[in-house]
């Protein structure tokens, strides 16, 4: 018995011996090495908070700036009085002798409700029907009227604010031909002044907010000066707003169902396997997807030829929306999960203990209860959607839209193409007008933020 | 007053639950099991919204198949630049063409004569090459064409396909002109992700470390909240700053030889993109590794730095390594800052202040030009993108399998 194997303690046998001072030398280094380390993992820390203040600073710095102003034609030289002075008749005159060629085309752009092709080839009456026109024009086509008469419709239809803006944009035509930075723009403003006075005797030198109400609610062009974000943003709204219908039903639903309905069938971790998938896969094979299932194999459906729609393609807003919720369903049915596991067992036992049926305690005891938190993850996944470039290229966003998008079959452009768009374009400038774009876009995306934040905190309850 | 009924009376004991709901509110119940339509429609409905994931999954598998594997079986005609130097009649087999043009005809090559896509195709038999001409010996009219007369100066074609062997060990893509390698955007590819975990892993694992070890409570409230912000940028403006100011920061270190678009910018600005995702993962691995390891370091007189790398650091590795391959993921399939920061061509030769083209980006790229359906290009695409899922499939696949076979059971 006496040699069973009962593990004796062993002996601490001394391997080796330092002295007093030695250990404390080796303390001190390895101390010394220890604050080395906690430094740097602090500054690892600060790392990101520095890279968001210079990505911000960045981009407000390309927002603002002072630009030079080249005007085709000097708007002193059109008539002897500044501008902002002259009646509504005293600027359509100026525009009739600078640019008369341009009138029927500013009506086109502005008023009319016919395809571009018909609009020389239909009444006035038709062709911007909801303008007003002068009675005895009302039956002629625009081509019949000489260029007064076209002139007078014009009038007919705008206010001399409006005149003044039209002059502006068409005869005067200020560009921008070279911008610089904020920070330069306050602290170099001498050099500034004298590279501009040396390069651009007969131009302006302004101060400019790239990032203006004019800058939201213009709609593309080709040029910086006149650049702006409409259509990208309703794009963006049409998008989100359907995208975010259909990822809450689905996702939602789904989480249900995993949650609640679910018994641990192979079928099911089939499906929850597929869904930690789903979430790693690259947002550009989305696109991929969207493009040969949405846009090209269902395009009868996408394009809204079903309902009447023609002159369109699969390449619609409905075919984008779709491909996005495809995108965030899988960390949104994640969060649901989560958010609906959260809610206690008790609440279903004394709903299903007061004889309610499954849905009737999914519907009125459970999902009211996790609503917050299934909020909170929708809003945060709608902001990642946001976001989204890659996927929307692959299925078609427009690079070149002049309308606005109205309804689920239009063409479409969202925020991020647009900034995309604009900075691999080689004018500097465009440069500027995507810097503001990126700040409308942080700042829906704050908002939305701030949103899912204020709603995990006000509304949660203690369960 | 309340009414008490008493229990002991026998008249109650025997009658049903359904009963004394009567008597009590006047209105019959019917307590048997009722079927529910109303439910079990809703429950077939919520099952088709679980079980649209794995019809997520089948669509993508399906759709990256279907068109890569017609990348690898269409035949793409290749312009030579080669035409005949004479009139050919509808039988005859032998003729000669100009020296100019392509020279790497084989035996075996089908050529076409023109550009429709429904003219006679023919078959080289027999080559041979003199100082001034190409004299091709063929089959006419084969693969289901009629040979007819062809007159002077008509152009060739040559058959070309991609092959899985040409796809997977070519140096150069340009798929129209028949070049077929994926290599470079391969190589592009791993060169940013490479860039990105060098900066992402060190930066990220500091961050992880100090939020679980070193920094107090209250610390981490504030300092957590940046680590979401830089998430939730959209990486579009990464790639604004990429091309805006970190090329010339670049530049301005390195000097002329950084071109403006160039594989470092993109790599190190993807690698801050991916930061906050090896951080968070890292964190919670970390913070998993139970508390006596950590007292039973700190009472053998490990300082905490010691801590960390000798006891912390490998219990978390599981957990470390699953964070590490999902930001490698994650890169792979990073499209916008590649796209407005490195560049817009595969190249296989590019160095690090050169640009190329990697997988993602050149998915986004062609696909915003003109690209006719069923094209080449079109189909290139795809091959592509399987390439680039199956890439990330297998990453995603190795990050949960470690996660599952090495975690540790205390």
């Amino acid at each position: 018995m006496s040699e069973q194997a009962i593990p004796q303690p062993t002996t601490g046998e001394i391997v080796e011996t330092i002295s007093d001072a030695d250990f404390k030398q080796q303390l001190r280094k390895r101390q010394r090495r220890g604050k080395v380390g906690e430094t740097f993992f602090l500054l690892s820390n600060l790392f990101g908070l520095l890279m968001i203040i210079i990505l911000v600073g960045h981009v407000l710095n390309n927002t603002f700036g002072l630009v030079v102003i080249s005007n085709v034609v000097d708007p002193h030289t059109l008539a002897d009085r500044p501008l902002e002075e002259l009646s509504k008749d005293e600027l359509i005159s100026i525009l009739l002798t600078q640019q008369p060629k341009r009138i029927p085309v500013i009506i086109r752009d502005r008023y009319s409700h016919v395809e571009d092709t018909l609009f020389t080839k239909v009444p006035l009456s038709e062709a911007i029907a909801g303008a007003n026109i002068p009675e005895a024009y009302q039956e002629m086509l625009i081509t019949d009227l000489s260029r007064e008469q076209q002139a007078e419709v014009l009038a007919a239809n705008v206010d001399q604010g409006q005149m003044l803006d039209l002059l502006t944009d068409n005869v005067i035509k200020p560009t921008v031909v070279q911008s610089w930075q904020l920070i330069p723009s306050i602290f170099d403003r001498a050099s500034i002044e004298q590279e501009f006075a040396e390069k651009y005797p007969e131009d302006e030198l302004v101060f400019r907010s790239w990032l203006s109400l004019d800058f939201i609610t213009s709609s593309i062009s080709s040029s910086a000066t006149t650049a702006g974000l409409l259509t990208a943003l309703l794009g963006t709204f049409w998008i989100i707003g359907i995208t975010g219908t259909i990822a809450i039903v689905l996702g939602v639903g789904a989480a249900i169902y995993l949650e609640e309905y679910a018994q641990g069938n192979p079928l099911e971790r089939l499906i929850e396997i597929n869904i930690r998938n789903l979430a790693a896969i690259p947002s550009v094979i989305y696109g991929m997807l969207g493009l040969s299932v949405f846009v090209l194999s269902l395009e009868p459906l996408f394009s809204g030829r079903w309902l009447g729609y023609t002159d369109t393609n699969g390449r619609t807003v409905l075919a984008a929306a779709a491909t996005l919720a495809l995108l965030i369903l899988p960390n949104l049915i994640v969060t649901s999960q989560e958010a609906i596991r959260a809610v206690p067992r008790t609440i279903r036992e004394a709903s299903y203990g007061l004889g309610a049926t499954q849905w009737q305690t999914i519907s009125r005891q459970v999902l009211p209860a996790a609503l917050p938190s299934i909020l909170t993850g929708v809003i945060l996944s709608v902001a990642r959607a946001l976001g989204e470039t890659a996927p929307l290229l692959v299925v078609g966003a427009s690079t070149f839209i002049g309308v606005n998008p109205s309804s689920p079959f239009s063409k479409f452009t969202v925020v991020p193409v647009q900034i995309y768009q604009w900075t691999s374009r080689p004018e500097l400038e465009f440069r500027n007008v995507a810097a503001a774009a990126i700040i409308v876009l942080l700042g829906v995306m704050i908002i939305l933020n701030l949103t899912a934040i204020i709603t995990r905190n006000r509304f949660s309850q203690r369960l | 007053m309340q009414e008490v009924i008493s229990v002991s009376s026998p008249s109650i004991q025997s009658r049903t639950i359904a009963d004394q709901v009567a008597v009590r509110t006047g209105r019959v119940a019917n307590l048997n099991r009722q079927p529910r339509l109303f439910d079990g429609a809703i429950r077939t409905f919520l099952f088709l919204c679980a079980f649209l994931s794995v019809m997520t999954t089948i669509g993508i598998t399906a759709v990256l198949l279907k068109d890569a594997v017609r990348f690898f079986t269409d035949t793409l005609w290749l312009e030579t630049n080669k035409a005949l130097t004479q009139t050919i009649t509808a039988d005859q087999t032998i003729f000669t063409t100009t020296k100019t043009g392509r020279e790497d005809f084989v035996v075996g090559n089908k050529i076409r004569f023109g550009s429709g896509s429904s003219n006679e195709v023919a078959e080289i038999v027999g080559l041979t090459i003199s100082e001034d001409s190409f004299t091709f010996e063929v089959l006419r009219g084969v693969d289901g064409t009629t040979a007819i007369e062809h007159t002077q100066d008509t152009e060739l074609y040559m058959a070309t396909a991609a092959t899985i062997t040409a796809f997977l060990t070519g140096v150069k893509w340009s798929p129209e002109v028949g070049n077929f390698g994926i290599l470079p955007l391969i190589k592009s590819t791993l060169t940013t992700t490479l860039i990105a975990m060098l900066i992402a892993v060190p930066l990220g694992l500091g961050t992880a470390i100090y939020l679980s070890e070193y920094a107090s409570r209250k610390t981490r409230l504030r300092l957590k909240p940046i680590l979401e912000i830089l998430a939730g940028i959209p990486t579009v403006v990464y790639g604004y700053f990429a091309l805006t100011l970190m090329t010339p920061l670049l530049q301005a270190i390195f000097g002329e030889a950084v071109q403006v678009y160039n594989q470092l910018s993109a790599g190190i600005v993807v690698g801050i993109l991916i930061i906050p995702t090896v951080s968070s993962i890292s964190e919670d691995a970390i913070n998993a590794v139970p508390n006596a390891l950590r007292e039973a370091s700190y009472g053998l007189g490990a300082t905490r730095l010691e801590t960390v790398f000798k006891v912390l650091l490998p219990a978390a590795l599981s957990g470390i390594s699953a964070a590490i391959i999902l930001g490698v993921s994650r890169a792979f399939g990073e499209t916008m800052i590649v796209l407005l920061a490195a560049g817009a061509g595969p190249s296989w030769e590019a160095g690090l202040f050169d640009g190329a083209e990697t997988m993602a980006g050149h998915i986004a790229r062609i696909s915003t030009g003109d690209i006719s359906y069923g094209s080449i290009q079109y189909t290139s695409v795809y091959a592509i993108g399987l390439t680039l899922f199956l890439m990330t499939l297998l990453l995603n696949f190795v990050s949960s399998s470690i996660t599952r076979r090495f975690r540790e059971i205390y």
